[in-house]
């Protein structure tokens, strides 16, 4: 079976032209890693992926697990387990994590027919996670995203990962506003997570993050295309001259 | 706007009122119109001594030469006060019954199906509640064991009866009979609602509730509510209220005080569902509220909290008059408008006594094609040294043709004062709704749990037992599925 495959894909937002017969095929189990300079359509494809519905799919095809995925609307994406985890996570004041994460997960059951959580058990599941991933529980008291500091936003949307357990998950430029550190705790969070059965699109201007998390290809994107494609050795080449000898 | 947000607000507009059924019932009703005759009636009706009737027949008189209040944000034709009638009550209803067993089984029903049974053993735990259909109390549950602690808790009819010397010093002290044209309405031909007396020192154990229902036609329902915490009590108190599904408008003028003696507290929650009217603006409640109460002792604290879902116009002001030394005001409210609904609403916090303080927090969210005001009026009088007062309205849009506003007035007559106000108006954020829908929720689930974030402040000052239910009501007023 197809994992992922996106076929001679065209994008365009309010006319202008940002994917440009894109063409990428991700297998099962596999980290995939898409670097290029800015405005190379890098953060596009990932809406694109998710389902934003600011751009205008011109042509092409994304085959997900036998479904089309330009059939299905965000939140049905969703439900089959795509997963975005945002460059700039969005704060939701006044809505504690524990219900949200629980009617999105459940929305997932239901959607696969499967029983769906309970409080209790919902709430247990919720705590191991976040210990797993040593984030306080003080940190689930409080509001989505509401006056996090950059490291603890993108910690947040990896606890939501384990919990809501994607098979495809895609990183919009994670690494953007973290210092080493935080970098550290994060990637080490995408490290647990991975296994045979998950497959990740990491999207990325610097090969910090990749040092950490060892893609198993790399891809150089440019004008809406894939220019280049690797193994993690790529990337260093990037670090030290740059896009501009590709 | 994109295209989900756009169906999910038709969604919206369509919205359903679970509380819009009729109970039929023989109803006993003098003619409509206001005159002398009509309160002499009602006063006859309830049995009242001389003094109240004449109470009445004096406020009636200011009526006559009050002109009715013009500077709310509303629009509204001209209400024709001898077009509606002033009294209304299930037959036979010459005595209020002394128990359940007394009472048409269709009038319990009615209860039933609005979520209020009324059999003790199946009431919500530690909540007592008085019943009122129209223009009157049909039964008050728990009130033997109230009176065991000496607190009163009892329709204002029976109040008039059974403590008259309260009700002599205390009705129309907060709200004068002459205050303005709805007032004097009011005491004029008020009908039924809630009396309470805590006693000294009492910390009353349960939830005291009252539940307004409106149920005949061409009706008005002018509510009366008094409610006394003596030196060092404390009472939390709960209104909830709703009406028929009707093509034309009624109004609902109430009248509510509050009376806090030294060290006392009282807290006050509404959960208003009348009927907002249907999705072209046509019927609906005219909710014109008086709502006052009045710090009395040192140290006494009043707090409203009021989620305002229904009518179709809602205009109330739920106030303090903070004259005690050091005692506390607070406001906390959600209004949520839909469709052509109407709401201008806010508070009125007067510092007049050392050291009080107040606090206001109001969230407006506004959909389809209606207008949402905040009003309120900060004062400050002369002493009222190091008072201080921390104001906070957020509005929140959902769509292109729905109006929000903000007039807040600020008068010091003391330096020492301290004002803080806060003010934000945001449209629905669409990063936001993408961000939930990306977590595997729909459009409608994505905006419920935004909104109910947004009001959070504001819902968790509502008791326990209350504060799911609020949560609830607030997501239905925006979605289209009910129950």
């Amino acid at each position: 079976m197809i994992f992922l495959n996106i076929n001679n894909l065209n994008v365009s937002i309010e006319g202008k032209k940002i994917l440009d017969d894109f063409n990428l095929t991700i297998n099962q189990g596999e980290v995939h890693a898409i670097m290029g300079p800015n405005g190379s359509g890098k953060s596009t494809l990932a809406n694109v992926l998710a389902g934003n519905e600011d751009y205008e799919i011109n042509s092409g095809k994304i085959i997900f697990k036998d479904l089309n995925l330009l059939d299905l609307n965000i939140e049905e994406r969703a439900q089959k387990g795509v997963f975005l985890a945002f460059q700039y996570p969005v704060e939701i004041p006044g809505v504690n994590i524990t219900p949200f994460l629980q009617s999105s997960i459940n929305s997932k059951l239901k959607n696969a027919k499967k029983p769906e959580l309970d409080n209790l058990s919902f709430a247990k599941l919720l705590r191991k996670k976040a210990e797993e991933l040593g984030i306080n529980t003080d940190m689930l008291k409080r509001s989505i995203n509401t006056g996090f500091s950059g490291g603890e936003k993108k910690r947040y949307e990896i606890l939501q990962m384990s919990v809501l357990n994607p098979e495809f998950a895609i990183f919009d430029e994670t690494d953007s506003g973290l210092d080493v550190d935080a970098l550290r705790i994060v990637t080490e969070g995408i490290n647990k997570f991975k296994n045979e059965k998950n497959s990740f699109l990491i999207i990325t201007h610097y090969q910090k993050l990749l040092d950490y998390i060892r893609p198993d290809h790399v891809h150089i994107m440019r004008n809406g295309k894939i220019v280049k494609s690797g193994d993690i050795s790529l990337a260093g080449e990037i670090e030290e001259s740059g896009y501009q000898n590709i | 706007m994109d295209i989900e947000t756009t169906k999910t607000l038709d969604k919206y507009a369509k919205d359903k009122y679970k509380y819009g059924f009729v109970t039929n019932i023989d109803a006993d009703r003098p003619n409509k119109g206001l005159d002398e005759d009509i309160i002499k009636f009602i006063s006859k009706k309830k049995n009242e001594p001389e003094w109240m009737l004449s109470w009445r027949l004096n406020s009636y008189k200011k009526w006559l030469k009050l002109p009715n209040p013009q500077w709310a944000n509303i629009k509204f034709p001209k209400i024709d006060f001898q077009d509606i009638y002033y009294y209304s009550a299930p037959k036979g209803f010459e005595k209020k019954p002394k128990d359940l067993s007394e009472v048409d089984p269709k009038l319990i029903e009615t209860y039933n199906k609005l979520g209020i049974p009324l059999e003790e053993q199946k009431v919500l735990a530690g909540v007592a509640v008085d019943a009122v259909f129209d223009s009157v109390s049909v039964a008050t549950t728990y009130k033997g064991e109230l009176e065991k602690l000496g607190i009163v808790f009892c329709s204002i009819s029976e109040a008039v009866q059974t403590h008259p010397e309260l009700v002599k010093k205390y009705l129309g002290s907060v709200i004068p009979p002459g205050d303005h044209s709805y007032s004097a309405l009011n005491s004029a031909v008020f009908t039924d609602g809630s009396f309470v007396y805590i006693p000294e020192n009492v910390k009353c154990p349960m939830e005291l509730s009252t539940y307004f229902r409106i149920n005949a036609e061409e009706t008005g329902q002018f509510e009366r509510t008094l409610i006394i915490a003596d030196k060092g009590s404390y009472v939390s108190y709960l209104e909830g209220c709703t009406a028929p599904q009707r093509d034309s408008n009624q109004l609902h003028a109430a009248n509510v005080e509050l009376i806090a003696l030294e060290d006392a507290e009282i807290k006050y929650s509404t959960v208003q569902n009348w009927y907002p009217g249907d999705e072209h603006g046509k019927g609906g409640i005219y909710n014109f509220v008086t709502k006052r109460g009045l710090c009395k002792g040192k140290n006494s604290k009043i707090s409203w909290t009021q989620v305002e879902t229904g009518s179709a116009i809602t205009w109330k002001y739920p106030s303090c008059i903070l004259k005690g030394d050091n005692s506390i005001g607070e406001f906390y409210s959600v209004a949520i408008t839909n469709n052509y609904q109407q709401a201008d609403t806010g508070t009125k916090m007067t510092h007049i006594g050392k050291n009080t303080r107040s606090k206001i927090i109001s969230k407006g969210i506004s959909l389809g094609n209606s207008q949402n005001t905040y009003r309120g009026n900060v004062s400050f009088l002369r002493k009222a040294e190091k008072a201080r007062n921390y104001t906070q309205c957020d509005s929140l849009l959902v769509g292109n043709k729905c109006g929000a506003h903000t007039i807040p007035y600020i008068d010091s007559k003391n330096n020492s004062a301290v004002i803080e106000h806060e003010a934000s108006t945001s449209k629905i954020n669409e990063d936001q709704l993408y961000y939930c829908r990306q977590r595997g929720l729909n459009h409608e689930e994505a905006v419920s749990l935004i909104v109910n974030g947004f009001c959070k402040q504001v819902l968790q000052e509502l008791p326990m037992e209350f504060a799911v239910e609020a949560q609830k009501l607030v997501s239905i007023s925006l979605e289209g599925s009910v129950g």
